[in-house]
């Protein structure tokens, strides 16, 4: 536990020095939502879209982040050290999902009011409790399921375009799930907050099942080879 | 020596098998069964796409079940990898044509060729995770690391399609949109049609197994080869050395 918290700490603290996330990964996040208004051109239809956009945007911006923890990673073999250090793989595991998820938890909530205020999208006081554990557990979702296949393609060839074909399909659950609930959380006609809540639960099991995969699978992932 | 041949006597009886059952099923499935009363010559689309999709989930129940013990044995052999790879080649070929000839039944039967139903929207998922399984399988590298990375790949995949079906239910469920046709169902099979749908179940399913093998003996000697490949060319240098210090005596 006190090892994933170091391993997340020096995460955040490399994001903290270099600034991608503000620099590159929030400005390009916020032009794919202004890229999906432009497209779709018809205010009923973003609003009815908003949703599904952010989330959209969410699982791409995901990839981006990804790619840039393993890359400083694999650089200089610097996982690798941290292995041998004796860190536990299961602890580098959750320190990088942890400081995946405090990241993609400020895109998310940066992109929701993205949404309020680009797309129109209305949330009452009554469903911010709804919305704040919506993000959270798809904040979760993402960082577990990234971090996993992160490390499946960690030092392999053309990775970066491998990560969106494998991760992706393995996040449409996590996509519909939150669109849905988000959908719920804005006050859509077509969704009650009761069902924005069944969706919330599938989230969080979404997110329980890869982080044990991961935490699973992670020291196998990383193992020197015989 | 190896055979350059991936053909034996068990291969030879099995293909051979599998053309006479499949030369049946066409003759059955396009002159012997009737028309269906309500879907008419398009029902004849069923006997290849039946047995496509099941040889599809057929094919990536043996990839994750070959994968585990691929796994659980550290990768001792690597016959097991071979063989779930085989098998996902194989399945995501007949993915693709139960897709296809899913979607021309639909354009016939429904009037669109793509329906957003639980199963449709799961098969699709599932074949894009298997095309990205292969995607993985392709790159070269150490044959143990691959055969590790992708056997951990296959279990996620097990993991992940009961969520997706899962999820797609759960959609499909709260947006009640008239479905324009129940897509099970309608279909009223005679004892003739039964017949040449399981005799097409049969002849896929030894299509199935007869591409396994061989795809399972070519991986074979394709990471024997990169192993020659590298003594070769270990050799070729020594002997330019050796040319070398001959050639300055």
């Amino acid at each position: 536990m006190k090892q994933a918290l170091v391993v997340a700490r020096k995460d955040l603290l490399v994001e903290f020095r270099a600034r991608l996330l503000l620099v590159r990964v929030i400005p390009f996040a916020l032009l794919v939502l202004v890229l999906f208004a432009v497209a779709l051109d018809s205010e009923p239809l973003i609003l009815r879209a908003a949703s599904g956009l952010v989330w959209l945007t969410m699982l791409f911006s995901t990839l981006l982040l990804v790619q840039r923890t393993y890359d400083v990673e694999t650089q200089d073999a610097a996982l690798e050290v941290l292995l041998t250090s004796a860190v536990e793989p299961v602890n580098v595991f959750f320190g990088k999902l942890f400081a995946a998820f405090v990241q993609l938890l400020v895109l998310s909530v940066l992109l929701v009011f993205g949404a309020i205020v680009l797309y129109g999208a209305t949330v009452s006081g009554s469903n911010v409790v709804l919305l704040v554990t919506i993000v959270v557990s798809a904040a979760w979702g993402l960082a577990s399921v990234g971090t996993l296949y992160g490390a499946v393609v960690a030092n392999m060839n053309g990775r970066d375009s491998l990560l969106a074909l494998l991760a992706l399909p393995v996040l449409a659950p996590l996509l519909i799930g939150a669109s849905r609930a988000t959908e719920a959380a804005f006050g859509s006609q077509t969704i009650d907050t009761a069902s924005g809540w069944a969706w919330v639960a599938l989230l969080a099991v979404f997110a329980v099942v890869f982080s044990a995969a991961g935490a699973a699978a992670f020291g196998a992932l990383m193992e020197p080879e015989a | 020596m190896v055979s350059r041949s991936t053909g034996t006597t068990t291969t030879r009886v099995i293909g051979i098998a599998a053309i006479a059952v499949l030369a049946w099923v066409v003759v059955s499935a396009f002159f012997i069964t009737p028309a269906d009363f309500q879907q008419g010559e398009s029902v004849r689309i069923m006997y290849a796409h039946v047995p496509a999709a099941w040889i599809a989930y057929l094919a990536f129940i043996t990839t994750g079940i070959t994968s585990g013990i691929s796994l659980a044995r550290r990768h001792r052999t690597l016959g097991f990898d071979r063989v779930a790879g085989a098998s996902a080649e194989v399945g995501v070929l007949f993915m693709g044509l139960a897709l296809i000839t899913g979607s021309l039944w639909g354009r016939l039967t429904w009037g669109t060729f793509w329906q957003w139903d639980p199963r449709l929207t799961t098969t699709l998922f599932l074949f894009v995770t298997y095309v990205g399984y292969l995607a993985v399988r392709n790159i070269d590298g150490d044959p143990h690391r691959r055969a590790k990375r992708s056997a951990i790949l296959a279990l996620l995949a097990v993991l992940e399609i009961p969520l997706v079906h899962f999820s797609v239910v759960l959609w499909r469920s709260l947006h009640q949109e008239a479905s324009v046709l129940n897509p099970d169902g309608d279909v009223r099979l005679d004892d003739m049609m039964l017949f040449t749908l399981f005799s097409g179940v049969v002849g896929f399913t030894l299509v199935f197994v007869w591409m396994v093998i061989h795809r399972q003996r070519l991986a074979t000697l394709r990471d024997l080869q990169q192993g020659v490949g590298l003594d070769a060319a270990i050799a070729a240098r020594r002997n330019e050395g050796a040319a070398i210090a001959g050639g300055g005596q």
